[in-house]
């Protein structure tokens, strides 16, 4: 782990620490009124909600690398990923809540989270964050700026159009952009194997003349080695990078997902070694020991249980703030001139 | 009402059988889509098919909707029944071309030379804050485009009888079931798709709609998740002596226009009611329909859509866009004299 500093070690650290523990409370908060018989739209949090426990190595790696410049597009289950990339948790949070203040005034929910002060947006529909942060990447190129843009997948959106013909757009004009596949090996209830060949998404890479990295265990000093290379490459002007790295389900594909069909040994093999332990192992090794972790943990976990309870003090949305919002300029356009008098109200017979 | 006889059902139960009796008798009737083997559909569309079926025939799919839908039209052309499945109709901008520029256009292009018999079902609505991207209905996006027949059941005994039906047909078949009436576990449906099923295979034609509930004050044209709550209207108006008519359009392509115009006849006041945006949707085009035919018959019309937003998340939100029975109460009095 050379490149990696012990204090992006330590920060890395935070990131995860405060996602485990962010999607732990969630969970709990969203469990709220849907017990005994599950109820989706029950509780103070209703309808989807993807945790990304397991994840979180990934989000943490890469994002290392980025300022608030560069730009993130985060697939359905974007916690971790928002965390790591520095979205405003308090607002974050009161958004997943449905509450006035949240990052969209309510109206986006937790697959649809943007905080564009650090150039973050998600989407709930599978590959389509690629080609927005392709166009990203294509305006930093065109206005001649160093910032980059990452895009993350899962693996079950590796075959999708718009990841693929984003590689190729990508590659074609040297985008700085890094395509951050999170293999947990799962797309809901279909194993790897059954819907993709290769199964390794990193290999997609070299039908489209870019550099493909696979990353074979979530480990997150790795992740950020991998990553210091693709971003440096983005940054210099050598183009795009696709990266593959496994991480580890720990949840089913939603809460309520009864994962029946996923092998008990399958759910258990996150146990052999969680990121988080195997980072701790790269902190104590660098010198950073259990208490100090111990703080990281605390500090991390209070920054959490202070968002979730500023959020649930937020008020709901007013019904008619739904009707509001669906353009940023009025319907009319940013017209602020009468229409030209001679050409008015002849059919353009004066044309 | 033609659900006397037979045992009660959930609406998924009643797709499932339908399904199952057509694989059963036809060996090229097969099913694609994501998550609908071990899983056995997100919302229950295929439970309990993959231990008889098995994978060959209950087939996972890449999350590839262009391809294995188009595959979907490919074999349809080749003379297979396909069924695919689209998890939400709101995926559908991922695969539209195959949609609506070869499965709704090729046999109008081909002068008919070429039909493309397999059914696309998908998954539509709101009322659990999925939000914007996953809560739609686009009825009306679907029954726009030409070349589809569109299909939306409102109970377990409509859903079967459609199904048998746009397996059988030759003609593309856009079957869109709603998340809410399907009897999921983990999303509690109302009282009212559950309903009896006759145990035997039975056809319902397109272009047939059903009244719920008859009624000669008001005519309320409805669909899906929706004809239950005009019921619950309709149920609370009757004690205010307010005799609604219900009518559930089950097709959307065909439209039965005779149906809507034998009941507003009667009543001379239409309610139309969709879960679908307000603006160059149903509710125009079912007026618009009855005005065109009979310039004179209404005495007063309203109409409820989701007022031209993307689905909100929030719950306040989600529930001031979408009609309710409260709203649908309100409308019909808004037409009483």
């Amino acid at each position: 782990m050379g490149t990696v500093t012990t204090t992006q070690l330590r920060s890395m650290y935070e990131d995860m620490v405060t996602a485990r523990y962010y999607e732990e409370r969630l969970q709990e908060e969203y469990m709220e009124g849907k017990t005994p018989g599950f109820d989706i739209s029950a509780g103070p949090i209703p309808g989807e909600l993807h945790l990304a426990a397991g994840h979180e190595a990934t989000a943490a790696g890469v994002c290392a690398h980025l300022t608030d410049e560069d730009t993130v597009t985060a697939p359905h289950r974007p916690h971790h990923i928002a965390i790591a990339k520095g979205v405003d948790l308090k607002r974050m949070t009161a958004e997943i809540f449905g509450r006035e203040t949240g990052l969209s005034a309510g109206k986006g929910g937790h697959m649809h989270l943007f905080d564009p002060d650090v150039n973050f947006a998600c989407s709930g529909i599978i590959a389509q964050g690629c080609p927005p942060a392709v166009g990203a990447a294509l305006a930093a190129m065109k206005r001649n700026e160093s910032s980059v843009a990452v895009a993350y997948l899962g693996e079950g959106a590796i075959s999708q159009g718009a990841f693929l013909e984003s590689l190729n757009l990508a590659s074609v004009h040297d985008l700085p952009v890094i395509f951050v596949v999170e293999d947990n090996d799962w797309a809901i209830s279909m194993p790897k194997g059954r819907i993709s060949a290769p199964p390794d998404g990193s290999r997609r890479a070299d039908g489209f003349d870019m550099p493909g990295v696979r990353i074979d265990h979530d480990d997150a000093t790795a992740v950020s080695e991998a990553a210091a290379e693709a971003v440096g490459r983005a940054r210099d002007g050598n183009g795009p990078t696709l990266m593959s790295v496994q991480v580890h389900r720990r949840m089913g594909h939603f809460m309520g997902d009864p994962e029946t069909y996923r092998p008990e040994a399958d759910q258990q093999r996150h146990q052999e070694r969680d990121s988080i332990e195997r980072l701790a192992s790269d902190l104590e090794a660098a010198g950073v020991d259990e208490d100090e972790r111990e703080t990281i943990r605390e500090d991390a976990h209070e920054r959490v249980d202070d968002a979730i309870e500023w959020a649930k003090d937020q008020p709901e949305p007013e019904p008619e703030a739904a009707l509001e919002d669906v353009f940023s300029n009025p319907p009319s356009g940013v017209t602020d001139e009468d229409p030209t008098p001679e050409f008015a109200g002849d059919g353009g017979a004066n044309r | 009402m033609s659900d006397d006889g037979g045992r009660q059902a959930t609406m998924s139960t009643a797709m499932v059988e339908a399904i199952a009796t057509e694989m059963r008798d036809n060996d090229e009737v097969f099913y694609m889509g994501e998550d609908v083997a071990d899983y056995g559909g997100i919302f229950d569309s295929t439970d309990g098919l993959l231990s008889e079926f098995g994978h060959d025939r209950i087939m996972d799919v890449p999350i590839s909707e262009t391809a294995y839908i188009g595959a979907a039209v490919g074999a349809a052309q080749e003379g297979m029944r396909p069924i695919a499945e689209l998890m939400f109709a709101d995926f559908f901008g991922v695969c539209m071309d195959q949609l609506y520029n070869q499965m709704a256009k090729n046999t109008y292009m081909s002068g008919a030379n070429v039909s493309v018999p397999m059914v696309l079902t998908t998954a539509v609505g709101g009322t659990y804050s999925d939000a914007a991207q996953h809560s739609q209905t686009l009825y009306g996006t679907f029954a726009h485009l030409p070349g589809m027949k569109v299909v939306v059941p409102s109970t377990a005994y409509d859903a079967k009888g459609l199904l048998h039906n746009a397996i059988r047909d030759d003609d593309p078949v856009v079957y869109m079931f709603h998340k809410r009436l399907m009897g999921i576990g983990w999303m509690p449906a109302p009282d009212g798709p559950k309903t009896a099923v006759p145990d035997e295979p039975y056809t319902i034609p397109f272009g047939q709609a059903d009244v719920k509930r008859e009624g000669a004050d008001v005519t309320v044209v409805t669909l899906g998740l929706h004809v239950h709550r005009a019921l619950e209207a309709a149920a609370k108006l009757a004690d205010d002596g307010i005799d609604v008519e219900v009518i559930d359009l089950r097709t959307l392509v065909p439209l039965d226009e005779a149906t809507i115009l034998e009941s507003v006849q009667k009543t001379g006041r239409l309610v139309v009611v969709d879960e679908d945006y307000r603006s160059f949707g149903l509710t125009g085009e079912v007026i618009s329909r009855v005005v065109e035919a009979e310039p004179d018959a209404l005495e007063a019309v309203e109409r409820l859509a989701i007022p031209d937003v993307p689905l909100p998340y929030a719950r306040p939100l989600e529930n001031r866009v979408i009609p309710d029975s409260d709203d649908i109460e309100d409308a019909i009095r808004q037409t009483q004299p």
